[in-house]
């Protein structure tokens, strides 16, 4: 098992924008890493950069000990990418779709058939394999291009935003799936769906204006947040005086304390007493999330 | 193709269309250099087409990302799409190389002459289709581009007939073009245009300078990666 690691990797573009602001981190490359954040944060700059698309302004990069500039070459062998908003050609089957990405990669015209058939059909479109694209549902055409990826050789697949746009229970589909490729290689992904992250992701990474803000696991994440424990009560309970932590009226009129352990405990106790219903939760993704890349994006 | 084989029709028309009214309007006098020029037109267009295609597969369906992340050279992918759009041309040559075959008859020297100025027509476009395709960031405009370079260098030049036929001050701009060069050495090889071999020495040296010249810029100045 190796890893992925990020020094001081900067991007800024020809219009001066700052994608990304000296990203340093370090991942095992191993199962589902999420990497969050708001659109325009600097995750589709950070995965084209790792996928040796786009070059760093500074910094660099390492995948499993090979450099993504220096030995970008040597990389693209073991790297596969479906990129944000990737889309399978209209006018290609799924079999095709796969088959010509496998004889790009250098496969041979039988072995890439074989793949093609093995990885459409570990993802259930074997029924779907000779139809064309532009006949399938967008679910559909998103598995097919996973299937594409996963098909080769590549050991680590980059999937920008791999289910946006797709309807709930194709997301849910998709999940499995990426569950499962999950075991055996390593999957980069980013999303904007934090329920997404915290359903695959072993660990997840929180970038904010280009900056890493946070990196771990989600009970990491929670211990190294200020807060581990949600209360929240119903609307219009009275709230007990906190001593420590945050409190927040949702806009239905609930109140969410958000504070450490030994406060919630403090806290629970006096509301049990007082006879408040209330519950008591560890912080989800979306309460470090938004409490990390701050208060205005919940407003919204 | 096998998906859309309407699209083989349409790559057909173009040429046969051109080398059917100047057959017609030359009341069959330049049946032999319209053949010649349907093969300029073919492999030209052919090569051009790359630019609309690749830039369709590149911003509608991230194909060029997806390749650049993989042990795919840029060369290689280039020389990829430029062998799939001449197979979609395969009707278009097949028909011409026959009509060439048994209306021109040409000697195994005339039929390399031909070969190595139409392989030269066809790196040359190849090069600048590759080369639009990736700084384009708008199918519909490349479509359009694409459409006009066909005109400029394939249809408007004379590549259908001698350069004989236009009038002086238009033989000046059609030599802008390298078509026009290569159609003069391919009508001379073929006995349709008497011109001295200084001037066909200077044709081939036009056609390989800007071969040349192209396929450095397109090496030096494609963007397969962003930046």
């Amino acid at each position: 098992m190796g890893t992925l690691e990020c020094r001081q990797l900067t991007k800024v573009y020809q219009d001066h924008r700052r994608a990304l602001d000296t990203v340093t981190f370090s991942v095992e490359t191993a199962g589902i890493f999420g990497l969050i954040g708001r659109n325009g944060a600097g995750k589709t700059t950070l995965i084209r950069i790792l996928a040796t698309e786009l070059e760093p302004t500074s910094g660099t990069a390492s995948i499993n000990g090979i450099d993504i500039l220096a030995q970008a070459n040597k990389l693209r062998e073991k790297i596969a990418i479906v990129p944000q908003e990737a889309r399978a050609i209209r006018w290609m089957t799924p079999k095709q779709t796969v088959m010509s990405y496998l004889l790009w990669r250098g496969y041979a015209y039988k072995e890439a058939r074989e793949l093609a058939r093995e990885s459409l059909a570990k993802l259930g479109l074997e029924q779907y394999a000779d139809v064309l694209n532009s006949r399938l549902s967008g679910g559909t055409k998103r598995k097919v291009l996973i299937a594409t990826v996963t098909a080769s050789e590549a050991d680590v697949n980059f999937l920008d935003e791999p289910t946006t746009g797709l309807d709930p229970i194709s997301r849910r589909e998709l999940w499995a799936i990426l569950r499962d490729l999950g075991k055996n290689r390593f999957i980069f992904l980013t999303t904007h769906y934090l329920e997404e992250a915290e359903q695959l992701a072993e660990r997840i990474g929180i970038l904010k204006e280009g900056q890493l803000v946070s990196i771990g696991t989600l009970s990491e994440l929670r211990k190294s947040s200020k807060s581990q424990y949600s209360i929240k009560l119903s609307p219009k309970s009275q709230v007990p005086p906190v001593q420590e932590g945050e409190v927040t009226i949702g806009s239905s009129g609930y109140t969410q304390i958000m504070t450490n352990e030994a406060e919630a405990f403090r806290l629970a106790r006096l509301l049990s007493e007082k006879g408040v219903k209330f519950s008591i939760t560890p912080v989800s993704l979306d309460d470090i999330f938004f409490r990390l890349v701050g208060q205005k994006v919940r407003d919204e | 193709m096998k998906n859309y084989p309407v699209v083989l029709i349409s790559t057909v028309i173009s040429p046969l269309s051109l080398l059917l009214v100047i057959t017609f309007v030359s009341s069959g006098t330049l049946f032999g250099t319209a053949i010649e020029g349907g093969l300029i037109m073919v492999f030209f267009s052919s090569g051009i087409a790359l630019q609309s295609d690749l830039s369709h597969l590149k911003n509608d369906f991230k194909l060029q990302d997806m390749i650049v992340s993989s042990p795919t050279s840029s060369t290689l992918y280039m020389a990829g799409m430029a062998l799939a759009e001449i197979v979609y041309s395969f009707p278009a040559l097949i028909i011409l190389i026959i009509l060439a075959g048994v209306y021109l008859q040409p000697n195994l020297i005339q039929i390399a002459i031909l070969s190595i100025v139409l392989l030269l027509m066809f790196a040359v476009s190849v090069a600048i289709g590759f080369m639009l395709s990736t700084f384009s960031s708008d199918v519909v405009q490349s479509y359009a581009f694409s459409r006009l370079l066909s005109l400029l260098f394939a249809t408007l030049p004379p590549v259908y007939y001698p350069i004989t036929y236009v009038p002086t001050p238009f033989s000046y701009i059609a030599y802008l073009s390298p078509t026009t060069y290569a159609a003069e050495i391919m009508h001379s090889a073929t006995g349709y245009l008497n011109i001295s071999p200084g001037m066909i020495a200077l044709d081939w040296a036009v056609l390989l300078a800007v071969c040349g010249v192209i396929l450095f810029i397109a090496v030096k100045k494609t963007r397969w990666k962003d930046v």
